[in-house]
């Protein structure tokens, strides 16, 4: 009899914050993860809303995976996947316009979020339900923990605030001369950052590091 | 002139790549070689200046609140928009598909090129992207919507293409062992993109 909660389902949820993470090792779902990290907010509610749509779209995807035809699964799958983002695009509306007016166009974007259809056709439809709802939940805080480390450093620095609040200790740094890197709240430190975050995890763990 | 304007910007200043980070999975995953990356490149293009004005009409007759007058007086208040992504998602993975076996019954040469990448293309975020952003900007005709989906396939095959070119040469550069492969690429298309941001304050 297998426990509710074991060794391998512990391993299903630690992979991929670690050495299957889905942004720096996977190279899954990148598309959204940067544009949107110039805040440590947007960052929370991205995270939030694919954590959401994963962890449904995987357990959907799971119990019906024995009756979908293998000719059209991409197409449920987007399906199931377009209805859900659909659903997060208008509770965000309806709740919090000001997110999802910085977000625009990014929320719809979950839908090709490589992330999720990924995970849905690797591990969803030949696994279990339970399986496949604790691979989902793996991989989006793996994937929100980029998101909310690179927001973390890009807002930190680029506008000294955390969350849109000023930080204490700053006032004192501005009189003596320090400014805002304005570089860190355009497009391309993003990628600098994540290039960063990849050259320490490896560092750490060598088994990782590929060929030139 | 205009349109001309419209395709420019799409390709320089807001380049799919540098400036809104679309289609980053496949860039980085296919940039090995510049013959792969020159299929999956032309594949955008070509995919992006079909989709975008399908979903223009799509968007402009059907689903704009109000846009379904020519059905009738009733249908003036009826506003589809709740339904957008789940009908732009589905017009492009049907055009893919629709584009894929064109292709293999005309230009069989051109399929065995592009091959693997078409399907690959139903999940690019350029293609959904550069509909959103077409729904986002409302364009006025369905000309300078082509326009722009063209010019930002070309944006986005400039930059798969240069990335390409890149990691052909660094193969004899001697980077720090940790950031080779990936981590290098990352940094690599970060430069690029501050080298991108000069076009930024160009007005047209």
């Amino acid at each position: 009899m297998k426990s509710f909660f074991n060794k391998q389902h512990q391993k299903l949820i630690a992979d991929p914050m670690g050495d299957q993470n889905p942004i720096t090792i996977q190279v899954l779902g990148i598309c959204s993860a940067l544009a949107i990290t110039t805040q440590l907010e947007n960052a929370l509610v991205m995270t939030l809303a694919v954590i959401f749509v994963m962890t449904s779209a995987s357990s959907i995807i799971s119990i019906l995976r024995n009756h979908i035809p293998n000719r059209i699964r991409i197409i449920v799958q987007l399906l199931v996947v377009a209805s859900l983002v659909a659903l997060v695009d208008q509770i965000l509306k309806a709740f919090l316009p000001d997110a999802s007016e910085q977000l625009s166009v990014f929320i719809g974007l979950i839908i090709t979020n490589c992330i999720i259809m990924g995970r849905l056709e690797a591990f969803a439809m030949g696994n279990k339900l339970w399986e496949s709802f604790l691979d989902a939940l793996g991989n989006a805080f793996g994937y929100g923990w980029i998101l909310v480390a690179v927001a973390f450093v890009r807002e930190l620095f680029g506008s000294g605030k955390l969350l849109g609040y000023e930080i204490p200790g700053f006032s004192y740094l501005y009189e003596m001369g320090y400014m805002n890197n304005n570089l860190m709240i355009l497009p391309p430190m993003a990628l600098i950052v994540v290039g960063l975050i990849i050259w320490i995890q490896r560092s750490r763990n060598h088994e990782l590091i590929e060929e030139n | 002139m205009d349109l001309v304007n419209i395709f420019i910007k799409g390709v320089f200043i807001d380049n799919m790549i540098f400036a809104y980070f679309l289609g980053m999975c496949s860039y980085l995953a296919v940039s090995k070689t510049v013959t792969t990356a020159n299929g999956l490149g032309l594949a955008v293009i070509f995919v992006l200046g079909i989709t975008v004005p399908v979903n223009y009409i799509l968007e402009n007759q059907v689903l704009k609140a109000g846009a379904l007058q020519w059905l009738g007086e009733d249908f003036v208040n009826v506003d589809l928009n709740v339904l957008s992504l789940i009908m732009f998602i589905a017009v492009v993975s049907a055009m893919v598909q629709l584009v894929e076996m064109i292709i293999e019954k005309f230009s069989p040469a051109l399929y065995s090129s592009l091959g693997i990448f078409l399907p690959l293309i139903a999940v690019n975020c350029a293609i959904l992207g550069g509909a959103l952003f077409m729904q986002e900007r409302q364009y006025s005709t369905i000309i300078e919507a082509t326009s722009f989906a063209l010019g930002s396939g070309v944006g986005w095959y400039l930059a798969i293409v240069a990335i390409a070119a890149i990691r052909e040469k660094i193969r004899y550069s001697n980077v720090p062992a940790p950031l080779r492969g990936l981590g290098i690429t990352y940094i690599i298309t970060g430069l690029m993109g501050i080298a991108f941001m000069c076009f930024m304050g160009i007005k047209i």
